[in-house]
């Protein structure tokens, strides 16, 4: 199959690649150093005050960019995928004018799928026009070390920029309309996310939001209004718009075709991916939650194997979420809110970290482990981890429940010691109230 | 109309031969159908008087008892020239209001084809509620099967590739879903398109079956094949003459089968646990008091194999005549499944074929078999000197479990010296 891949950047990489994952990972990183450096203290290695160049760390961050879509121009080149740099528009289901630095380029195909993903969404009032006001975008961009940063959103693009921001010395404060920061994630989980945030936020502002943003000559200054708003204006020297992301589906010329888009602006797709209109398929952010890259690159699989006329079907038992704040926290399948709230019933099983020989060396005992099992057959439904490197080990359950796996399936393979993937055999041995680790009396058989 | 109850364990079979178009008048009882089950084709009778308004069925399609088959208008009196009559039209529209529509069958394995339309892959499994692997779905799709349909295997329920594979090649052999056991599972074939232009065809009636009951003999029975050959020169002279004697009367002529079998008859009275069989459920060996005895038949759709019974009571002649009536009524489609149930053993003679002697499988739950092969004349060493005999290679094939390797040489040496000395049969098999 001929394959040509239009993108107005000069490499593929898409969103996360170019503002989203990758950037954020790389200044993440930089955070965790001097999180670490400092931490060391505790243990007796004592580093002196960091100095950063922000300079050097940007262009750091933009080396690994550059690096990782430069391999996706060179792997495109290599598989004999034709890459043209523009912006394309729809003249209907099989043809793509696309306007290139070189002038209009026509573009005939059996298929196409559409994967313009999403962009940051923005807050009247607040997302103002002014070089001080930033989305995560631009924050990736990391003009400077704002002193004082507010983030408008708790959500996990606010929080790990928040974290990034406050490692590199901000004062930052996080504003949030909800009850708790990272909604969707359970309570418990969240909670030791935010009591770590705590730590080295000035100020996290719950059920609370900003009712609006003015540019002055000493900074921004906003108004709040909410249960912990502040009782005047506070002045910041920027604000981050992190309140979530908006599907790019606003694609020149679909109307020309019969792709339909819903209220909230995602592309309708079908099982295999495929628009109201037959040869079109849509891929990724902008065909719904969760806006993930992996969601994204899985789908795309299904598309290619839909258009070569493979039975198959979009129907993931489970996508993983991962936020990189510190510590990370992480969920796949099924969570104990979302069971509550349709009513399934299930038993839960936690393995607090503190109880792991591995997260004691790290001096990280600020982690949990959590099964979420059906009770009738021991089935493995979701699995939630919060503690240094969750993301990491987030996968497993993921397997477990793609596999059907059961509690005793967790319980009753070796994991190796001392490491924190122990936790999650651990927390089946909570199941069946069989931990060494953790006493709760053992489960009576039925 | 709908398929009715064809005999017992008939579920349903594929339609050879659709025997009315729409407008025809037919009577309670006329054959309007020509159905394929298991083993032996059926004409199906019309259930009422009336006229065919629409087929719902064409040649080879499956149906299964139950199905509707035919719309039609009852009354013998109604023709379509009167159906159409205005006045007559509330009638008509009352009567099809009555007709049950076809049931949607079972999930049936879709045709390739039908499986990449979107709708139908867009259905997915059924829901995230059961659990099987990643790869476990993706087979089910590609075969056009439902999960909620299998019954997993795993921990929790767990529906592995096997499982669906399984449940794939029932829907297949026509049994439904859960009749059979999962004893035909077989490993995934390679892709053999690979290696140049192949073809797939769906098995027939008669293929599907023998290839399932094959597969279960073979994996249910420990087999041991005993060799031997028969000096048929006396009997042979002496069949001959009973030959000519029968075609004078106008009888079948009596054939070395008509023959075995009368020795086999024998044989099961003299070794019982040759007419048995093993129920390993219950660790019990089921005696049979009577002796049936199957021979097997070829034909254009295959083997067949039809049972000649009380085999002990009968003479010869009675034997041949019964035989070449089965093989007719098998080799035009004419035995019902009865006619191919409850035997004690079986016979294969690939005598007529030529080759050399061969080792059958045990036609299960029978637990013994005679493989039967071209006799040749060969020089036997007999008293002093060759001489030339008619020599006839037999195979006993026999299920271990409850036959021992001594009792099944013991029982082929017994048919062997029956064959060759006649006067065994009533000396000592009564």
């Amino acid at each position: 199959m001929q394959v040509t891949l239009i993108d107005a950047e000069p490499n593929p990489g898409g969103v996360c690649t170019f503002r989203g994952c990758i950037p954020s990972k790389a200044l993440l990183h930089a955070a965790k150093v001097l999180d670490e450096a400092k931490h060391a203290d505790a243990f007796g290695v004592t580093f002196g005050t960091p100095t950063i160049d922000v300079g050097k760390l940007r262009s750091w961050k933009d080396a690994v960019v550059k690096k990782q879509t430069g391999g996706l121009g060179l792997l495109a080149k290599a598989r004999k995928v034709t890459y043209v740099q523009g912006r394309a528009s729809l003249l209907d289901g099989k043809t793509l004018s696309v306007e290139t630095a070189k002038g209009e380029q026509r573009v005939e195909a059996d298929y196409i799928i559409i994967a313009t993903g999403s962009r940051p969404t923005t807050v009247p009032n607040v997302s103002i026009d002014s070089p001080k006001v930033l989305d995560s975008t631009t924050a990736l961009e990391l003009p400077d070390i704002p002193t004082r940063l507010l983030i408008v959103g708790g959500g996990y693009i606010g929080l790990e920029l928040g974290t990034v921001y406050a490692a590199l010395g901000s004062r930052v404060t996080v504003v949030e309309m909800t009850d708790g920061l990272l909604p969707g994630a359970d309570r418990d989980l969240a909670a030791v996310v935010a009591t770590r945030m705590e730590t080295y936020c000035e100020a996290i502002l719950l059920e609370t939001k900003v009712t609006g943003v003015k540019d002055d000559q000493k900074g921004l200054s906003v108004t709040f209004e909410g249960k912990h708003a502040p009782s005047g204006p506070q002045v910041f020297d920027r604000v981050l718009v992190a309140v979530g992301r908006r599907p790019n589906s606003a694609i020149a010329g679909l109307d020309k075709t019969k792709v339909k888009v819903n209220q909230r602006g995602f592309i309708e797709v079908d099982g295999q991916l495929r628009t109201a209109e037959p040869s079109v398929f849509a891929i990724g952010d902008v065909v719904g939650d969760p806006m993930l890259a992996h969601k994204a690159s899985h789908q795309a699989r299904v598309a290619v194997e839909a258009i070569h006329g493979h039975p198959t079907v979009f129907e993931p038992r489970a996508i993983p979420a991962v936020v990189f704040t510190d510590p990370e926290l992480a969920w796949t399948g099924l969570t104990e809110a979302e069971a509550k709230k349709q009513n399934i019933a299930v038993e839960v099983a936690k393995f607090p970290w503190a109880a792991s020989g591995r997260a004691t060396t790290l001096d990280r005992p600020d982690g949990l482990t959590k099964l979420i099992v059906d009770p009738e057959t021991e089935r493995i439904l979701g699995v939630g981890i919060v503690g240094s490197g969750a993301g990491e080990l987030i996968a497993e359950g993921t397997l477990a429940i793609e596999m059907g796996a059961l509690a005793a399936d967790l319980k009753l393979t070796i994991h190796p010691h001392p490491t924190l993937s122990e936790t999650v055999m651990e927390a089946a041995d909570v199941f069946f109230g069989e931990s060494a680790h953790v006493y709760k009396p053992k489960k009576t058989q039925g | 109309m709908k398929l009715p109850e064809l005999g017992e364990n008939i579920e349903g079979g594929d339609v050879l031969r659709v025997m009315v178009n729409p407008g025809d008048a037919v009577k309670k009882d006329q054959a309007v159908l020509e159905l394929e089950t298991d083993k032996a084709t059926i004409e199906v009778p019309s259930s009422m008087d009336g006229v065919i308004k629409e087929v719902k069925i064409k040649a080879g399609e499956k149906v299964k008892v139950g199905q509707t088959i035919f719309v039609v208008e009852e009354g013998a009196a109604a023709t379509p020239a009167e159906a159409a009559k205005p006045a007559e039209a509330p009638k008509a529209e009352k009567r099809k209001a009555d007709v049950v529509e076809m049931k949607p069958a079972q999930a049936k394995p879709a045709p390739a084809a039908a499986a990449v339309a979107p709708a139908a892959a867009s259905t997915g499994d059924g829901g995230a509620s059961i659990p099987a692997a990643p790869s476990a779905r993706r087979l089910a799709r590609e075969l056009g099967v439902n999960l909620q349909d299998i019954q997993g295997s795993g921990g929790g329920g767990r529906i592995s590739m096997d499982d669906v594979t399984a449940y794939a090649r029932r829907l297949l052999s026509g049994g439904g879903g859960g009749a059979r056991p999962a004893a035909t599972t077989a490993a995934a074939l390679p892709d053999f398109s690979k290696w140049g232009a192949i073809e797939r065809k769906p098995m027939g009636g008669v293929r599907r079956t023998t290839a399932h009951r094959l597969t279960q003999a073979w994996q249910t029975v420990p087999h041991v094949f005993q060799m031997d050959r028969a000096d048929i020169t006396a009997v042979e002279t002496l069949r001959k003459r009973l030959s000519k004697n029968a075609e004078a009367d106008g009888r079948s002529p009596v054939s070395i089968t008509a023959f075995l079998m009368k020795v086999l008859g024998a044989a099961l009275k003299k070794f019982p646990q040759a007419n048995s069989s093993v129920d390993l459920q219950t660790e019990e060996i089921i005696f049979k008091q009577y002796v049936h005895i199957g021979v097997a038949v070829d034909t254009d759709r295959g083997l067949l194999v039809p049972v000649i019974r009380d085999v002990d009571t009968k003479d010869i002649g009675q034997l041949a005549d019964e035989i070449a009536q089965a093989a007719e009524k098998a080799r035009t489609r004419k035995l019902s499944l009865d006619d191919m149930q409850g035997g004690s053993m079986s016979i294969s003679n690939l005598g007529s074929l030529g080759g050399g002697p061969f080792t059958p499988i045990v036609n299960w739950p029978e637990v013994a078999i005679l493989g039967v092969s071209r006799a040749r004349m060969e020089p036997v060493f007999v008293d002093g000197e060759f001489v030339p005999r008619f020599m006839m290679p037999l195979t006993l094939s026999y299920d271990h479990r409850v036959i021992d390797g001594a009792d099944g040489v013991r029982l082929l040496r017994w048919i062997v010296e029956a064959i060759e000395q006649p006067a065994l049969i009533w000396l000592e098999g009564s």
